[in-house]
C-alpha cells in the first residue's frame, strides 16, 4: 500500500504530471456554467479515458453480439474479448483461477450475491455477522436483510474520533460466533484505509469468512487477493475509470463451488428440463442472462490503463493532492475536516459551520466544481460524527493542484455569502 | 456572472430566514403534524399545525435539519400560512410549486406569492426544487391527515 499520512511532509520534487493524462479524458475539457469543469467527485464515479470509451465503442460498432452462444464470427469474437477481459482481471487482482472472477452489476450486487447465496446456505440463528461503523449502505443492508431472514445477529465495530476502526473493540467483538466479517477496505465517506489483511488473519483464526468491499480501494491500492487471503472481494468498474453497471465478485473457488446459484436463467445452466436443471460450472453458475459485455471489456481496458501508469504512482500523486488540499482547507477557520486517519486515500470530507453541504455543493457547481454533498450512502458514519451530511472532495490522478486552489477559492466565496 | 447567479439564489431574505428561522419550535400538543423526508439528502423536518373549526391555521411551526433553501422555505411558509384559511394555503402551495418548477414566471404571470417569489431561482436547479418544496408538501400532508411524506 502506498499511502502517506495527511500530516506528512510534501515532496515538491514529485515528477508526476497529471496533464500528460488529462488529454485522455474528453470530459475534462468541457465547461460547466461557463467555467472549466473541476471534477472532484471521483469517489462517486471516476471518469473514463478515451481508451476505455474506444474499447466499449469497438464492441458495439464492430462485433456486438451475444457471448457463449453463437457459432458465428461476431459471437466468437465477443466471447474471446469477454473471456479475455476475465483473464486480464484475474491476473490484475492475482486470483488463482478465472473461475473465481464473477461479473456482476457492481460492488452492491457482488455483496448481495454473497449474502444471498453463501449467507442463506450457511448462516443460522444466533450466528454473528460483524461489520464496521464505516460501511457503505451496500455492505450493511444485505447483511441486515440476512439477519432478519435467519435470526443472525449484526455486530458493529466502532470508529474512533480520528475516523479509524477501533481495532481493540474489533478483537473483543470477534469470537467463535462470528460467521462473517464484512469490512470496507477504503471508506468512501472518510477516506480511511483499513488494515484489512491483519483483520482477515484474525477473523480466520476464529473461523469467520471475510467479505471485503473494495469499491474505493481499487483506484488507489494494488489488490492481491491471495496475499490478502480474502474470501470474497467486491468492486465496481465505474470507480476505477471503467463503465457503470459492472462489477466483480472475487471468491475463493472452494467457497464458490459449494454455493447455490443466486439467480436463475440462461448461461448459468448446463441443461434444463421441467424435471431437472443442471447448473453450469464456475464462474457461469453465477452469471445468469446476457452479461454487460461491453462494460466488462471496458473494465479490463480501464485496469490496463491504470496498470500502464502504475497504481503506486497514481496513489503517490493522489496522496500529494490530498496533503495539499488538507493543508489549504485547514487554513479556513470555519472548516472542520471529518476523518483524519493516519492511513488515508484521496477523500476529503468536511463541514463548514453554519452552512449546509447542499448549499456548498450548489455554489461550487456554479463555479464548475463538482463535489459530493450528503450522507454518501453511509448514514451510520454521519450519525457517529453527529452531523447530517458532509461535503466531500475526492481526487483522482488527473486532478491538479490548480484545481485544489479553485476548490479553496470557491469555499471562501461560500463563507463570504453566508456570513 | 456565476457569482451573480449564486447571489440571485442566496438572497438576503433567504439567508436571513436560514440563520434565524421563524416558528422554529415544537407545538405541543398540535392538532396535526407530519414528517417530511428527503432521502436523497437525508434531510428531515417535522411540521406542526393547529387549525380551528373555521379552517383557519391558528399556529404552524417546524423543526428539523436542512440546507438554507429548505430551512428558509419552511420558515417563510410558516409566516405566510399563519392566520390563513386552508384553501388559501393550498392555493399558494400550488403556485409555489409552479414557481419552483418553472411553470409560473413571477415577472409575467399573475400570482399571490408575495415574498415567496424569492425562490424563483430554484427552477434552474432541478436538484434543489425538492429542498424548497419539502416543507410545503409536509404541511399539505399534515393538514390532510398524512403522517409521513417523502420526496422520492
Amino acid at each position: 500500500m502506498s499511502s502517506k499520512s495527511v500530516n506528512g511532509t510534501l515532496t515538491p520534487e514529485t515528477t508526476f504530471n497529471p496533464h500528460l493524462y488529462r488529454k485522455d479524458f474528453p470530459v475534462l475539457s468541457r465547461e460547466v456554467h461557463g467555467k472549466p469543469l473541476v471534477y472532484l467527485d471521483n469517489a462517486a464515479s471516476s471518469q473514463m479515458p478515451q481508451q476505455v470509451i474506444d474499447s466499449y465503442a469497438e464492441y458495439h460498432g464492430s462485433y456486438h453480439s451475444n457471448v457463449h452462444r453463437g457459432v458465428h464470427a461476431l459471437s466468437q469474437q465477443a466471447t474471446d474479448e469477454y473471456e479475455g477481459a476475465r483473464e486480464y482481471i484475474r491476473a490484475y487482482i492475482n486470483a488463482s483461477s478465472t473461475k473465481e472472477v464473477i461479473f456482476t452489476s457492481g460492488a452492491t450486487d457482488s455483496i448481495n450475491l454473497v449474502a444471498q447465496s453463501y449467507g442463506r446456505t450457511n448462516i443460522k440463528e444466533g450466528d454473528e455477522i460483524l461489520i464496521t461503523n464505516m460501511e457503505h449502505h451496500a455492505n450493511i443492508v444485505p447483511w441486515k436483510m440476512l439477519c432478519e431472514e435467519t435470526g443472525a445477529v449484526l455486530k458493529v465495530i466502532p470508529i474512533t474520533d480520528k475516523g479509524e476502526l477501533d481495532l481493540e473493540a474489533f478483537e473483543e467483538l470477534l469470537s467463535e460466533k462470528t460467521a462473517i466479517l464484512g469490512v470496507v477496505m477504503v471508506s468512501n465517506a472518510l477516506g480511511t484505509i483499513n488494515p484489512v489483511k491483519e483483520m482477515i488473519a484474525k477473523a480466520h483464526e476464529k473461523g469467520a469468512v471475510v467479505v471485503v468491499d473494495g469499491a474505493q480501494a481499487m483506484p488507489h491500492v494494488r489488490i492481491d487477493v491471495q496475499d490478502l487471503d480474502v474470501d470474497f472481494f467486491a468492486f465496481s468498474a465505474h470507480k476505477v475509470y471503467g463503465p457503470t453497471g459492472c462489477g466483480v465478485l472475487y471468491g475463493k473457488k472452494s467457497l464458490l463451488e459449494e454455493m447455490p446459484p443466486y439467480r436463475g436463467g440462461g448461461d448459468m445452466i448446463l441443461s434444463v428440463s421441467f424435471d431437472e436443471v443442471i447448473y453450469n460450472q464456475l464462474p457461469y453458475k453465477f452469471e445468469a442472462g446476457t452479461p454487460g459485455i461491453s462494460q466488462v471489456i471496458g473494465l479490463a481496458r480501464a485496469l490496463k490503463y491504470v496498470d500502464e501508469i502504475g497504481v503506486e504512482k497514481i496513489a503517490a500523486w493522489e496522496d500529494e493532492l490530498l496533503s495539499y488540499a488538507t493543508q489549504e482547507i485547514k487554513k479556513i477557520p470555519q472548516v472542520k475536516v471529518i476523518g483524519e486517519a493516519e492511513n488515508k486515500a484521496s477523500v476529503l470530507s468536511f463541514v463548514i459551520e453554519g452552512v449546509h453541504p447542499h448549499d456548498i455543493g450548489t455554489i461550487l457547481d456554479e463555479d464548475g466544481i463538482a463535489i459530493r454533498t450528503g450522507h454518501h450512502c453511509a448514514q451510520p458514519v454521519m450519525e457517529r460524527f453527529c452531523i447530517p451530511a458532509t461535503s466531500r472532495a475526492s481526487f483522482a490522478f488527473y486532478n491538479t493542484k490548480e484545481e485544489v486552489d479553485a476548490l479553496i477559492a470557491s469555499l471562501k466565496k461560500v463563507i463570504e455569502i453566508f456570513t | 456572472m456565476n457569482y451573480e447567479r449564486t447571489k440571485q439564489l442566496y438572497q438576503q431574505l433567504i439567508l436571513d430566514h436560514n440563520k434565524n428561522p421563524r416558528n422554529f419550535r415544537i407545538i405541543d400538543p398540535a392538532d396535526k403534524e407530519a414528517v417530511g423526508n428527503n432521502p436523497l439528502c437525508g434531510d428531515k423536518l417535522v411540521v406542526y399545525v393547529n387549525v380551528n373549526e373555521d379552517q383557519i391555521v391558528e399556529d404552524v411551526s417546524f423543526i428539523g435539519e436542512g440546507c438554507a433553501i429548505s430551512k428558509a422555505s419552511a420558515s417563510m411558509m410558516t409566516t405566510f400560512a399563519k392566520g390563513k384559511h386552508i384553501d388559501e394555503v393550498n392555493h399558494i402551495f400550488q403556485q409555489f410549486h409552479d414557481l419552483t418548477t418553472g411553470k409560473l414566471d413571477p415577472e409575467k404571470d399573475e400570482h399571490d406569492l408575495g415574498k415567496l417569489a424569492v425562490f424563483a431561482g430554484v427552477k434552474d436547479l432541478p436538484a434543489r426544487v425538492k429542498c424548497a418544496t419539502l416543507s410545503w408538501h409536509t404541511l399539505h400532508a399534515a393538514v390532510n391527515g398524512k403522517e409521513q411524506i417523502s420526496t422520492e
